[in-house]
This record gives structure tokens, sequence and C-alpha cells, in this order.
């Protein structure tokens, strides 16, 4: 190989690593297991599809191209309308793959259902979540604190979110820890995540919510169980109470609101938020955590 | 008691320059071309027989520059985004501020689904529908005026809101709570509303039309079984219509009670459910993307089969596809929001339910693949936007399929991996048709072929563009970059966003190809003029007549065989077989008279429009009395028709069998 060509090719190969580090801090670069598995179903679908639709798109450009008028090696067949062989082949190929795609999509959505506690052993950890205008509150209920755009989690253990929003509806989303879910005002949505490799990911809101939309981005700290514990003992007593005054002011529409902690939470406070009913749609959910 | 309602001078955008600034280039640019219109002396002929007609390819036509002209300002606005996004990086706000930024992505979504692909794809089906079915006209004609005229309506209403207050700053699906009184107290979302509603009913209009044209007026032979594959797609379309946008107009009218009147529909407190909202956006949502798709696919059935030289493959395939993809798209609204918690069983049923659908378009591309085989492919302008959209429609499929599957979905909703797969299914399916049929049926309607040159030109920017424009997006989507953003931190996203407004430019550069090509076609008119009626050597009856064709479409009504009927009759005159026909005895037509009805009741209809937007009441009231009257009048009125004597028929058909011969 020529030198030209072989650094041509290192080029190539920094490119093609360079945009697949791009790629990071997204959906194809999971930090969980459900993010994990639903790479691998976003991975398989597209192989099997791109089965059938790479050779389609050969065969448009391939056939309309040796078919052009000024070829004259070409047969002609200007009443050629039926076959039934190849109506028989053009329905079932798509047939074919929509049922094994379909297969999956049964199994993948009952597997991967965001509400579905995760098959994991350690207890979970649960965490209220509720979407203002325009920023996100996090309340542990089991430690009794709370944070306003910031998020710390503990690795290896199943978080078991329960949302909801202060009035228009949002959606909470980690690409690397997985599954979206939206948040709507007096509902409550349920979501499982877990994080197993420690890190700092990007969270924002997925669903236009107004003129503060964008600013609505918060960061997860992923840390060891031990440094989670020490992180709750440290914000407990410390920084402002949540209570229905302070929730109250929080709730009034602000944009870009720095990240803190709340050291106390008053209890019940998710649930007076919610309004204690449930999404019509949703399986029968046990309110655990209050 | 104010007399001007929520009404003042405040609301007019003064400290905001660029809004002000394109309201007033656009006012100005209406006034000059309505200066040119008066000193040129043209009102008379304008209003006599173009406002006023109500001739179906008029109509179309008229429909058709609807959607152009919207094409420019649904374009202007998605550059805006791109510049912004492409701008907006780290600390960096861009030039846009949220306030501007949200009313643009609304406005951008709201024309170039309502007002620029809904009226080229209805103006192509004006225009072409009925010349294919053989007959002289619709089933209603005058109904078809006030439909266009509504339409026009809306577009006029969405449009005033740029100047005076505010668009929608919810995103073009309007959800509630957002768009309810108390997040959003302005009146963006009444311009939404209102202009929707009117120009819905003129949609509703046209499919109740539409399938009446369908099902009961046909040229005699014409068997379901005969009748084109683009008609069939434009019964399918036009059933969805009648289907769907009830549904719609329910939605926006529960959600007008409860900014109005203060109801409780989809309001966060007492016990309202915006859930049901979103259900029922999208059980009129997802159909309507087969509403804009389907005419297209009857349009590149068209395409390919007479650029190719040959029978559509697999007509019955293409019939059975079509129908199945219209009972279908009722089946599958729900995966617009599987991440609202509905659970395993719910989702993975609709899931399925989505894949199926892509069986049907799948057998489509097989067989326009199948057609162009032992074919004379003949590389045209209309044939190019075809294969382009085979190729491109193919990976937007694919990447819906993708969607399709609710874990994939719970990662890649609202991401602008979302927003490219449907810029790719709408761009490259939709709009490649509009742009096919364009180019397809310009000759019929004006006489005249548009440049060739010019016209593949527009089509290689469209598509390059398209694709810088829009791949970028799906790998920012997997970067986890969601839609709707006026800024952000993220520095990795913001190449790709540059190489997406260059491919933004590009596409201007496609406008830009296609505006010349009209002028450049227009100017050249003399040496691209089509005399023979058939330009392409077509195989439907709408090659059978003059190009243009007189208003009655046929002096004798034409007499159907099979598939394909203008290519039996050819065949037959080649092989020196009798005409099925007899040499022509030529009667009176008896065509509907020209009614200003549809533009009197649309002019009303902004009246009413307006005044509510900004709660005016007294003027509602003389809007919506004036609407009725105008309708009283029309239902009362004496001669419906105007007979064209059989001297002027033959006269007419003499010139065009002379035309056509020589």
């Amino acid at each position: 190989m020529r030198p030209g060509l072989r650094d041509g090719g290192r080029a190539f190969a920094l490119i093609a690593v360079a945009s697949l580090g791009g790629c990071s801090q997204g959906v194809l670069d999971p930090q969980g297991p459900v993010a994990s598995a639903q790479r691998l179903i976003l991975l398989d679908s597209l192989g099997i599809m791109l089965a059938i639709v790479v050779p389609t798109i050969l065969a448009t450009l391939g056939v309309a191209f040796w078919f052009r008028a000024s070829n004259t090696r070409t047969i002609y067949w200007p009443e050629w309308r039926y076959s039934g062989r190849l109506e028989m082949i053009v329905w079932s190929i798509p047939a074919m793959t929509v049922m094994l795609l379909g297969s999956l999509c049964w199994v993948a959505s009952h597997d991967l259902d965001p509400g579905r506690p995760l098959a994991s052993s350690p207890k979970p950890l649960p965490i209220q979540v509720v979407s203002l205008d325009w920023k996100w509150l996090f309340i542990y209920p089991e430690q009794g604190i709370a944070g306003v755009n910031t998020l710390t989690v503990p690795v290896g253990t199943p978080l078991s979110f329960a949302l909801t929003s202060s009035g228009v509806m949002n959606s909470f989303f980690v690409p690397q820890l997985g599954s979206q879910i939206y948040t709507m005002g007096k509902m409550t949505t349920r979501l499982y995540l877990q994080a197993d490799n420690p890190g700092v990911f990007q969270g924002r809101s997925f669903n236009f919510s107004g003129d503060g939309f964008s600013d609505m981005h918060f960061l997860v700290h992923a840390v060891t169980p031990d440094e989670f514990a020490a992180w709750a003992a440290k914000t407990k007593g410390a920084g402002p109470a949540l209570d229905p005054q302070s929730y109250a002011e929080l709730e009034k529409p602000s944009q870009a609101v720095p990240p803190f902690t709340f050291g106390s939470v008053s209890p019940g406070l998710f649930t007076t938020i919610a309004g204690g009913t449930m999404p019509p749609l949703a399986a029968p959910q046990r309110h655990e955590h209050q | 008691m104010n007399l001007l309602g929520k009404l003042s001078w405040n609301v007019i955008p003064f400290d905001q320059p660029i809004p002000l600034l394109a309201s007033a280039l656009m006012v100005f640019a209406i006034l000059l071309i309505l200066l040119w219109i008066t000193v040129r002396g043209h009102w008379p002929y304008l209003w006599r027989e173009w406002l006023t007609s109500v001739d179906h390819k008029r109509i179309g036509v008229m429909y058709c520059v609807l959607g152009l002209v919207m094409l420019l300002r649904g374009f202007t606005d998605a550059i805006m985004m791109r510049s912004q996004q492409a701008l907006a990086a780290g600390g960096a706000q861009g030039y846009l501020p949220p306030e501007h930024y949200d009313q643009i992505f609304s406005a951008h979504g709201v024309i170039m689904i309502f007002f620029m692909a809904m009226p080229m794809m209805i103006g192509l089906m004006n225009f072409a529908v009925p010349l294919q079915l053989g007959v002289r006209d619709v089933a209603f004609p005058t109904l078809n005026s006030v439909s266009l005229w509504l339409t026009a309506s809306g577009v006029l209403l969405t449009n005033l809101s740029l100047f005076i207050g505010e668009f929608a700053k919810t995103g073009w699906m309007n959800y509630p709570p957002l768009s309810e009184l108390q997040y959003s107290p302005g009146v963006g979302p009444d311009y939404y509303l209102w202009a929707l509603q009117i120009s819905g009913i003129g949609t509703l209009m046209t499919g109740i039309n539409f399938v009446t044209t369908i099902l009961k007026i046909r040229a005699p032979g014409m068997r379901y079984m005969r009748m084109p594959v683009f008609c069939w797609t434009a019964l399918a379309t036009n059933l969805l219509i009648v289907a769907a946008f009830p549904v719609l107009t329910a939605a926006f009218a529960m959600l007008l009670l409860d900014r109005y009147l203060g109801f409780h529909f989809f309001t966060v407190d007492g016990q309202g459910n915006m859930m049901m909202y979103v259900n029922l956006f999208w059980v009129w949502g997802h159909p309507e993307v087969y509403i804009l798709v389907l005419p297209a696919f009857g349009i590149f059935s068209e395409v390919v089969a007479t650029f190719s030289g040959k029978p559509l493959f697999g007509y019955r395939s293409m019939v059975a596809a079509t129908m199945a993809i219209c009972i279908l798209s009722f089946l599958v609204w729900l995966h617009h929001f599987f991440t609202m918690g509905a659970g395993a069983n719910v989702n993975a049923v609709f899931g399925i339910m989505s894949m199926i659908i892509a069986v049907p378009t799948g057998v489509k591309i097989f067989n326009w693949l199948f057609t162009m085989y032992a074919g004379r492919v003949r590389f045209q302008v209309p044939i190019l936007w075809s294969i382009g959209f085979m190729v491109t429609f193919a990976i937007g499929g694919m990447t819906g399929v993708l969607l399709a599957v609710p874990p994939a979905d719970f990662v890649l909703h609202n991401s602008l991996f979302l927003i490219a797969h449907f810029h790719n299914v709408i761009i490259g399916g939709v709009f490649f048709g509009a742009m096919a049929g364009y180019n397809y049926w310009f000759p019929k309607a004006f006489g005249f072929r548009l440049n060739e040159r010019w016209g593949a030109g527009a089509f290689w920017c469209w598509f390059v563009g398209f694709y810088l424009a829009f791949m970028p997006l799906y790998v920012l989507g997997l970067m986890g970059m969601t839609r709707r953003m006026q800024h952000y931190d993220n520095l990795s996203w913001q190449p790709w966003l540059m190489v997406a407004a260059f491919g933004a430019l590009v596409i201007l550069a496609g406008i830009v190809c296609q505006i010349v090509q009209l002028i450049v076609s227009i100017r050249d008119r003399d040496a691209l003029r089509d005399t023979t009626g058939d330009p392409w050597n077509g195989r439907t009856l709408e090659w059978s007549t003059a190009s243009p064709p007189p208003p009655w479409n046929y002096a004798v009504l034409p007499r159907v065989e099979g598939v394909d009927a203008f290519w039996i009759q050819k065949r037959r005159a080649r092989l020196g077989q009798p005409a099925s026909v007899g040499p022509p005895g030529y009667e009176p037509i008896e065509m509907p008279k020209n009614s200003p009805t549809g533009f009197i009741i649309a002019f009303f209809a902004v009246v009413t429009g307006f005044a509510l937007i900004w709660h005016i009441w007294w003027m509602a009231i003389i809007g919506a009395i004036g609407a009725f009257v105008t309708l009283l009048f029309f239902a009362f009125r004496e001669t419906e028709e105007i007979e064209i004597p059989a001297a002027e028929v033959a006269r007419a058909d003499r010139a065009y069998q002379t035309g056509a011969a020589g």
C-alpha cells in the first residue's frame, strides 16, 4: 500500500472512530441493562431490515439503469403486467420480514415495558420525579432528600421511578440508561432503570413544554452504593427544606435553574402533587413508596 | 364593552424586527401583485375565469399554486430553524429568542402539512381524477370551489398571525395542557385552532365530493377494476378524509370549549385528561399520513408505468395494497405515544399493526420495480422524482418500522431520529410525489411542457439536499438530541447541525431551480408547446384530450374497455382496427355555471375566524350570518348550468384533432 493511501486509510479510520465517539452519551453508548437491551433490539431490527432494504434499493437503481430506453441490448415486454409467481414473492418477502420483526416486537415490548420491575437482586431505590416549568425535581422518599436538576443514583441498584408533572407534559429521558416516559399532571407514570457503571450521564426533557424547554436538562451522577450513602447523609439536613411553601415557590416558572438539593422533604408531597390518580391505560400499580 | 375585543396596537410586533420585516415584505409583495393586476386590468378576467370558477381543473391549479406559495413560507421557517440550531451551541443563543423560535417550528409543521402538502395533493387529485375517470366534472362543482376557498381562508388566518398577534408556541400538534389558557394565554393556539377548523371543513367537503365522484361518476365502461391506480388511491385518500377529519374537528372543538368557555376536557385540573386529546389527535394524525402519501403512490404508479412504456405490474395487487393501507391506517395511531405508559400488551399490538402496514407498502415498491423491469425507461423529470422516491422511501420506511418497535421507540421517540424519519417519508414520499405529478400533468394543464434541464437540476438539488439535511438528524437522534431546542450546550452536536443547515441551503438551490424552471418554461412556451395532448405517450384517459382540455374535458365521453384505456385506443389505431366509438356526433353539453359562492363564503369565514380569535363577538356574528346568507343565495339560485352549443364543442374538438394529427 502506498504511504498516501495508508495515511488516507488511517485518517478515515480516525474519522470513523471520532464520529462513533460522537455517538457516546447517546443511545448507542448504553450504561445500564435497559439501555443495553434496547440498543440490541435497535441493531437487530435494523439488521433484519437492511437485509431487505439494501438489495431493494440496489435492484431499483440497477433495473432503472439497465432498462434505460437507450439500452438496445435489453428485452422489452410492452404488455407484461402480471406474474402470479412474482406476486407471491412480492407479498411474502415483506410479510415474512414483518412476522419475524413482529415476534421480536411482542417479546421485547413485554421484557422492556417501562413499568416492569427489573430482575435484579438489590432492593430498588424509589425516586419520585416531578417535571416543573422548566426544571426537574427528584425526591428520594426513603432518604428524605431531594434535588433540582441533579440526580445521584447508586450503580447496580434498580431505580424505581414514579413520575408526574406540575402541569405541562414533559418526557423524562436519560439516553444512556434507556426508556423515556411522559410525565403528566395529576397522573403517575412508572419507570424502572438501572446504571451499571459509575459516570455522569446527560438527562433532559424530551417533550416540548414551553419557552424554557431547552434548558430543562440535568446530570445523572451514577456512583457506588457507598458513595451514594455518603452523599445522601451529607445532603440530609443540609440546604433548604422541601415543604408545601417552598414547593409553591419552586413551581413558579423559571429557566436554566442551577442544580441544588433539599435537605428534607415533607412526607406525602409527591402524592399531593400527583393528585393520587393513575393513568387509566396503565396496568394497576401499587403506591408502594408512600 | 370593548368593540375590538382583545385587539389593540400592542399586538403588532413592532419590537420584533424579524416577523415585522417578514410580514412587511409579504404585505408589500401582495400589494405589488394586486397593483399589477389592477394596472393591467386583469381583475375581470381573474374574477370570471378563476376566482369564481367551478371547473375542477382550474380549482386544482389554484390548490397547487396555494401549496407552492406555502412551500416558500414553510421553507423559510425551516431555514430559520436550521440556521438557529447551527448557531445556538454552548452558551450561544442564536438569533431567535424562544418565544419566536417556538412559533416558527409550530408554524412550519402546520403550514407544511395542512397548507403545502394537503393543497398540493388535493390540487393534483382535483386536476387529474375527473380527467382520468373520463368525465366532465366532480359531483359537486360549487362545493369544490367552497372547499378551495375555505382552505385559502385557513392559510390567510395563519399568515395573519405573523403580523397581528402571534402564532401557537405549542408545536404543530398543539398538545394540551400547554395549549390550554393557563399555559398559553395568548391568541397563538386560537389562530391555530380556527385556521384549521375552517380549512378542515373545506377538506372534509373535498373528501365527500371525491368519494361521490369516484363511486358514482365514471365514463361508460370504467368499472372499478379499470380505474387508473391514481383514482384508486384518490378514493382511499378521500375515504380516509371523510372518516378522519371529523375526529380532528371534534378534538379541536373540545379544546376550543376549554379555551373559550372554561370547559375541562383536557385541562390539568377539573378532572380533565389531556391523554384524550393526544389519542384523538393521532386517530386523525396517522390516517393523515396516508391521506398525503396515498395520492403520491398513485402518481408514482402512473409515472413509472408511463415512462417505462409498460402497464403497471400487478394492478390488482396495487389496488389491494391501497385499500389495505386505507383500512390499516386506522389501526396504528397509538405508536405516536408508546411513551405514555400504556402497558406492554397495548404497545406490542400497536407496534405489530404498524409493522403490518409496511407489507402493502413494500409490495408497492416491488411492483414499481417490476413495472420498470423489461421496460424502456425514459429518464425525464417525473420519473427522476419517482426513482428518487423509491430509494428514499425505502430508507424512511425502514426507520419507521424501527420506530414501531416499542422498546426502540422508548429511546428514539421525540428525538431528531423521529424528525429525520418523518421528513424522510414526507419529503421523500409526499413531496417527491407532488413534484412528479406537477411535472407530469403540467403540460396537460397549460399546454406546454416544463423545461427538462432546470427540472432535473431541481430534482438533484432536492435529492442531495434532503440527504445532507436529514441524515445528520438520524445521527443526532442516536446521540440523544431532542426536537424543538432553541439552544443546546452539547458542542458535539454542532458539526452535524451545520451539515444539516448546509443541506437546507442545497434544498434552497432546488427551490430556486424550480422557480427558474417555471419562468424559463413560460418564456419558451412556444418551443415547449404540446399540440398532441399526449406529450409523454401516456396510458390513461387524460392524455386523450387537448392540452389544456376544454372546460367540458371530452367532446364525447370516452368508452373504456380496460385498464390503460387510452393505451388500448392507441393500439387499436396503430393496428388499423376501427375505433370503438364511431365518428363523433357532437351534442350540446351542460356545464355547471361559475359561482362566487365559495369566494364569498370564504371571505365571511375569515371575518368570523378573525373575530373569534380576537373575541370581537359582534363581528363573529356578522361573519357567520354573512356566510349563511351566501349559502341561501346559492341554494335559491335560478340557473345552475350553462349550455355549450354543439357547434362550439365541434369547433374545439376539430381544432384539437387537427393539432394532434399535425
